[in-house]
């Protein structure tokens, strides 16, 4: 175990190289208004964050990340493209497994930036490569954005598609409504008998409760629209399932989801950010040959990132979290920015793992 | 030293308590006056009555002040992380059957599982700009759950009692409560989800894994579970 020293230490080293790399430094504060990441976690922070209260304030969370801060503070004042630095301690609350910690340091790198957004991902990812260099770990891409593209082009109704796109990070969900709207499964008994009756269904229990009449027949529409809509067609779900396993070295990645973009169409301007990016990797000395992609990396864990995606691994530790890790975030600028919003990409690293693994050598 | 055994201090839960001890050789009695938390063990030797409510039964066998207690699985399940490691199930009791369950209003007729749920709550956040309101006390239990099962858009209320009203009192648009037979529920105009229970429970006899034997306290235990199992 490092102690806070020493982090502290690591800490600084690497917030120094993230300024030399032309960010300005930030320091949001501790506690964040719970509301706002309510709105974009859901329920389920409330297991990962903690919680604490005062009358005046309402709730508020002890800082998870810096990425919605940091967000927060540029969409309200920040210049049209700017980059930052962070260091601090965020916290998480641990339910499960007592040797996760609690409370961590995080050194952050964060890109706004409206010009190339494949060249800020390329930025990213080498600095973050460059300072973890000698550390022999395995880094892991990806890309949401060309998921979200094939479940934007599917043949299929606008309702079916934003069902889809709301669970695309959870994966077992997402799985249960490709296989409905593939109609694998069978309707179930009580949406058939509700479907087959006629006439007005509402109005013989009583009515209580805020949500209306109307909106349970307004629902009832919807699912019966959704039953006259034919299944999405079998090519484009078995092309969607093969984008989803697509786990390979970049080139091999790019070669398989030319192949998918056959039957999905709509992947192909994905695909060329995706050729963009590699191209910028490629010129700031990236080994993009040897680089691991999966198509489905950071479904489950990064909530708010919609396009490149990456992670840090120390193969010798599977144990530890991610050593760093980041991605691009364009819908989260947009829902924070109040009007506003702006391409950004961004990452954070924990030096208190690049200490305990340089223990490990020593 | 002596074994401690926790035991829901009054009510039903600590009369059949009671009576599944008498039928195994062991007599539980409370003493002194009817106030008193103070109670006795007869037909085993080295073990000491603690009379306590059984929302605390966990919270006292993770922290190793009791040996034994009786508490709902519910309960342990809830207020304990990794409950399997801090307690071991002994025997199910086999009364003070209840389950958790999800209750939306009977005339959401379009809602009949998670499926249903998870859509409507999308629909509901759109519509009313807020997540939907779910009350109720276990809310890790009903999280985790809810998690697993990919539902979005919704939000806990806490509620720690007469929670089949907050639907009625506009407070919450549905419920996760404790159901035995679902009489209040169907009062209420309320209705379950058909996926099942979130969990099943009933009143269990458990072991602290933590608790500290002091010298003679091994050889008083075994002697209980003996008469018990």
């Amino acid at each position: 175990m490092s102690d806070r020293s020493q982090i502290a230490a690591r800490a600084a080293q690497l917030s120094v190289r993230f300024e030399a790399a032309g960010a300005q430094v930030v320091d949001p504060p501790l506690l964040q208004p719970a509301g706002t990441l309510l709105d974009l976690y859901g329920e389920d922070i409330r297991a990962r964050a903690y919680v604490t209260s005062d009358a005046l304030r309402g709730e508020q969370m002890l800082r998870p990340d810096f990425t919605v801060p940091v967000v927060q503070m540029h969409m309200k004042e920040g210049a049209e493209s700017a980059r930052y630095t962070y260091s601090g301690e965020v916290f998480r609350r641990q339910e499960q497994d007592p040797d996760r910690s609690n409370e961590y340091v995080q050194v952050g790198y964060e890109v706004f930036d409206r010009e190339d957004p494949a060249a800020a991902d390329a930025e990213v990812f080498s600095l973050f490569a460059l300072q973890l260099r000698g550390l022999s770990l395995r880094a892991a891409t990806g890309d949401i954005g060309i998921l979200m593209a094939a479940v934007q082009g599917l043949k299929t109704t606008e309702k079916r598609k934003a069902a889809l796109m709301r669970h695309i990070w959870r994966p077992r969900r997402f799985r249960a409504l490709l296989d409905r709207y593939a109609g694998r499964t069978a309707v179930p008994e009580s949406r058939a008998k509700l479907l087959s009756s006629e006439g007005d269904l509402v109005g013989s229990a009583t009515e209580i409760g805020k949500r209306s009449a109307a909106e349970i027949r307004d629902r009832i529409e919807v699912l019966r629209a959704d039953a006259a809509a034919g299944p999405i067609a079998e090519n484009e779900i078995l092309a969607l399932e093969a984008l989803m396993a697509v786990r390979e070295t970049v080139p091999y990645a790019i070669e398989q989801l030319r192949d998918i973009a056959v039957d999905l169409p709509a992947i192909l301007p994905a695909l060329n950010r995706l050729d963009e990016r590699t191209a910028a990797m490629k010129a700031r000395g990236v080994d993009v040959e040897n680089l691991d992609f999966e198509a489905s990396y950071g479904r489950t864990s990064m909530e708010y990132y919609d396009g490149f995606v990456f992670g840090f691994y120390a193969e010798s530790r599977p144990d530890l979290p991610p050593i760093a890790s980041g991605g691009r975030y364009d819908a989260l600028t947009r829902m924070l920015g109040q009007g506003g919003e702006i391409p950004a990409v961004g990452g954070v690293i924990r030096p208190d793992l690049i200490l305990s693994l340089e223990g490990d050598r020593s | 030293m002596s074994v401690k055994l926790g035991v829901p201090s009054k009510g039903r839960l600590m009369e059949k308590t009671f009576d599944w001890f008498a039928k195994r050789g062991v007599t539980l009695s409370r003493t002194g006056s009817d106030r008193e938390y103070a109670g006795r063990v007869d037909g085993v030797d080295g073990v000491d009555l603690v009379l306590l409510s059984a929302g605390e039964i966990p919270r006292e066998l993770a922290a190793g002040r009791i040996h034994l207690g009786v508490t709902g699985t519910d309960l342990v399940q809830e207020k304990l992380p990794r409950w399997e490691q801090q307690v071991e199930e002994i025997a199910p009791l086999g009364f003070g059957h209840a389950d958790l369950i999800l209750a939306v209003p009977q005339f959401w007729i379009d809602v009949d599982n998670l499926d249903d749920l998870d859509a409507a709550a999308a629909a509901f956040r759109q519509h009313h700009g807020f997540r939907m309101r779910i009350a109720t006390k276990y809310h890790r239990l009903v999280r985790e759950y809810l998690t697993d099962a990919g539902v979005a858009d919704y939000q806990l209320v806490d509620s720690q009692g007469a929670t089949e009203g907050t639907v009625k009192n506009e407070t919450a648009e549905m419920v996760a409560d404790i159901t035995s037979t679902g009489e209040t529920l169907r009062a209420n105009h309320l209705k379950i989800l058909s996926d099942g229970p979130v969990l099943k429970s009933q009143a269990t006899l458990w072991r602290s894994r933590v608790a500290r034997h002091e010298p003679g306290d091994k050889e008083a235990l075994t002697a209980l579970l003996d008469l018990l199992r």
